[in-house]
């Protein structure tokens, strides 16, 4: 049962693991900034499980409650959560940049693009 | 009667013309509560952002435009964070150290509310310019 | 006054000056805030170092917070060498840059790229000095997404994609530290450095810091571009804006270096990561791999720039080789060669800029006689040049004698063998593209009018203030060796 109880992890580890997979094995560029997002999602939901104690409240100071939730990781991933919007902000403004100048957001056709400049 | 360029978003045109200030006002609350509530500078500048975003959605980005220039969001972004600078080295000035809210008051608990009250302040407004900013080049482009 | 806020100013004021050139926008004036920024950097960290060498480490708590509740930046030997070299290349660079710049970025968008420029500088500057490791991956990333966008700047349109395949990359990398400090946290409740190395040893058994220390030590391997996990870096390299290769070149990767260092020697102490993780059975077979094989590699490329970089791979591994030795002497040799390869690689990358500036390409095959248009040029990239071998005299003399006697002293005798087999193929590579510069004749029948036709002032007395510096280490390499020895020491000697 111990394994099951665990159910927070797993899905911390299904999600990072589809999260990488999408970013190594799809082409598409966008694609691989949505495998990004559900890869920094995963670390999110890792920290904010590690903060939650079973049976703490939120930690705000007040009468009769003992058991509070640690709040460190919580404002860590604050943090994290910002850098993660940078991340995609940036991006995709390289991808809308990159679709203005080859007119394709494929990873191959992008290689092939280049090579053919190359060459040439 | 005044007609707007396009008639058939009407409903949404005046909802949303219901809806924004109460969005900045929630903006607001979240932004001057996040000293000892939940809340914050982050939180207050996305919202506060989203009643433009909103705004730009349903108008059209031409008028957007004309409410809050580019030119005044970089200003803004460049604001905020010389704001947040700007208190870390008064505090540095008046001997403490960086982003040291103590030495702001006579007493340690006002002297942080200020300067936490300073700061948040600077992180709300670059936060708004950025996402405004953001929205503006994406949507800018076809 | 000033004396005790210097950790605090060495990061303010280079982010300071990034709001500032948004402000300004005219290309001029932002150039010269960026530069009095930098250069008000460089002074505090110069003040910092000898603050550290005279009285001993120094310990800033920001907004007045003790170490372990609040976040502190803690300056020992290892951080102030590391916050001179960054702050002092950036600022050598950024002279440099405005010609280069001028040239290679449209003028509309000068102010945003130095804002950019800053920002990284605060980024890299940020984590050498802090004493935080979740605090490290915050300054990460402040330097890698300003990084992504100084890449992106150029008019070459191949850098947007070498700048997105950089950004995955590195968010990939960057991820992979955040998990380990999140591990690491929840193991032993503690982000301060000097905490986690004191509570370290009482959760080594827990599987938790296994985790972490195998997710630091990928994210680590990616940002610092370690040879299986380089894929990034010559894309990267060849097609950004030339300045900022330089830039890159000289500081990014070398604070990667400086993290690992951190983490694997302060944090979790040599003991732990050679001992039972055996990190150097990972670390010295991809180390060797990587200087041998990319060495090999460099020989092959027809443009200059690209050659460079996978030369720098090569000369990451001389790095991560000399770690792996764990010893005092090693770790010194490791250190001096972080400090010598930073500065001759920037001077190479700005001699190649000045050839890009003047020839408009740097296909190392088409550079018939350059010599004869830009002599001052081209004896920088032979100096230099030189110094990536490792003639005597030349900095990268003092590091190789020092990786090879480290390796010795360890019994490695392969070590040695294997860098100096190396450095034949760095004579190589130098080799052919210096007989190309000076001695083949152009096979046009109708030869060019061979003009002297020099790069600008501003672009050439940087290079040589650097390469003046690299002599000066070369000819007196116990300077450096010192300042590295007394580094390793920090590091080895673990928290105070």
């Amino acid at each position: 049962m111990q394994v099951l109880g665990l159910y927070n992890y797993w899905v911390v580890i299904v999600l990072m693991m589809a999260g990488l997979y999408i970013m190594i094995a799809r082409y598409n560029l966008i694609k691989k900034m949505i495998g990004l997002g559900v890869f920094q999602t995963s670390i999110f939901y890792m920290y904010i499980t590690m903060g939650k104690v079973h049976g703490g409240t939120a930690p705000i100071l007040e009468d009769g409650i003992e058991l509070y939730s640690n709040p460190l990781p919580h404002v860590l991933i604050l943090t994290a959560i910002v850098v993660g919007v940078a991340t995609t902000a940036v991006g995709l403004a390289l991808i809308v940049r990159i679709f203005e100048q080859y007119k394709t957001i494929e990873e191959d056709e992008i290689k092939a693009i280049e090579a053919l400049e190359h060459d040439s | 009667m005044k007609l707007y360029e396009r008639q058939r978003h009407r409903v949404l045109q005046i909802v949303t013309k219901l809806i924004i200030p109460f969005v900045m006002l929630f903006a607001l609350y979240v932004q001057f509560h996040g000293d000892y509530g939940p809340g914050g500078g982050f939180q207050a500048g996305v919202i506060f952002a989203s009643a433009f975003i909103l705004h730009g959605l349903i108008f059209g980005l031409q008028r957007t435009r004309q409410v809050i220039t580019p030119t005044a969001l970089r200003i803004l972004m460049a604001l905020g964070v010389l704001i947040y600078l700007g208190t870390g080295i008064y505090s540095m000035l008046l001997g403490g150290n960086l982003l040291d809210y103590n030495v702001f008051a006579h007493d340690g608990k006002h002297g942080q509310h200020w300067g936490i009250f300073a700061v948040e302040l600077g992180v709300g407004v670059t936060v708004t310019a950025v996402m405004i900013s953001l929205f503006y080049s994406f949507a800018s482009k076809r | 006054m000033i004396a005790d806020q210097l950790p605090a100013l060495t990061i303010v004021l280079p982010m300071l000056a990034a709001p500032l050139c948004v402000l300004a926008r005219r290309p001029l004036a932002c150039w010269v805030i960026a530069l009095c920024a930098n250069f008000l950097a460089v002074l505090s960290a110069w003040g910092m170092f000898w603050q550290v060498r005279d009285d001993g480490v120094i310990r800033y708590a920001l907004g007045g917070w003790a170490a372990p509740t609040g976040i502190e930046y803690y300056v020992d030997m290892m951080n102030a060498t590391m916050l001179l070299l960054v702050s002092f290349i950036s600022c050598v660079v950024l002279v440099y840059a405005y010609r280069s710049v001028n040239k290679s970025v449209q003028s509309a968008k000068h102010y945003l790229f130095y804002a950019a420029w800053m920002l990284c500088l605060t980024g890299l500057l940020g984590i050498c000095i802090t004493g935080d490791a979740f605090n490290v991956f915050v300054f990460l990333e402040i330097s890698s997404l300003s990084m992504y966008m100084l890449i992106a700047f150029g008019n070459d349109k191949r850098a947007l994609f070498a700048s997105f395949r950089y950004l995955i990359m590195g968010s990939i990398g960057a991820s992979f530290i955040l998990i380990g400090i999140g591990f690491l946290y929840a193991a032993t409740g503690a982000l301060n450095m000097v905490d986690l190395a004191q509570r370290i040893p009482d959760a080594e058994s827990q599987r938790a810091v296994l985790v972490a220390f195998s997710f630091l030590t990928i994210g680590l391997m990616i940002k610092s571009a370690v040879f299986p996990l380089h894929g990034w870096l010559a894309n990267a390299y060849q097609h950004s804006p030339v300045a900022v290769t330089a830039f890159l070149a000289g500081t990014a990767t070398k604070v990667s270096l400086y993290v690992l260092l951190r983490f694997f020697f302060s944090i979790f102490g040599p003991g732990y990561s050679f001992g039972s993780m055996f990190l150097n059975v990972v670390l010295l077979p991809a180390a060797v791999a990587g200087f041998l094989m990319l060495s090999l590699v460099a020989i092959f490329q027809t443009d200059l720039r690209r050659m460079l970089a996978y030369s720098s791979v090569a000369q990451i591994g001389y790095i991560i080789a000399a770690f792996c030795l764990a010893s005092q002497s090693g770790l010194t040799a490791g250190i001096v060669h972080i400090i010598n390869h930073g500065i001759i690689k920037t001077v190479l990358f700005m001699s190649v800029g000045c050839i890009l500036y003047r020839v408009g390409h740097t296909h190392s095959n088409s550079l018939d006689n350059l010599f004869h248009k830009m002599p001052l040029t081209v004896t920088a990239f032979i100096l230099s040049g030189l110094g990536l071998i490792g003639v005597p005299l030349t900095v990268g003399f003092v590091s190789k004698f020092s990786l090879i006697s480290a390796s010795m002293e360890r019994g490695w005798w392969m070590i040695g063998a294997l860098v100096l087999l190396s450095s034949l193929f760095a004579i190589v590579y130098i080799g052919r593209v210096v007989e190309i510069m000076l001695f083949r004749k152009s096979r046009n029948s109708t030869p060019e009018p061979v003009g002297r036709h020099e790069a600008p002032m501003m672009m050439l007395i940087p290079m040589y203030v650097l390469i003046g510096i690299s002599i000066w280490f070369g000819v007196s390499g116990s300077t450096t060796l010192a300042v590295a020895s007394e580094a390793a020491a920090a590091l080895l000697g673990g928290y105070q």
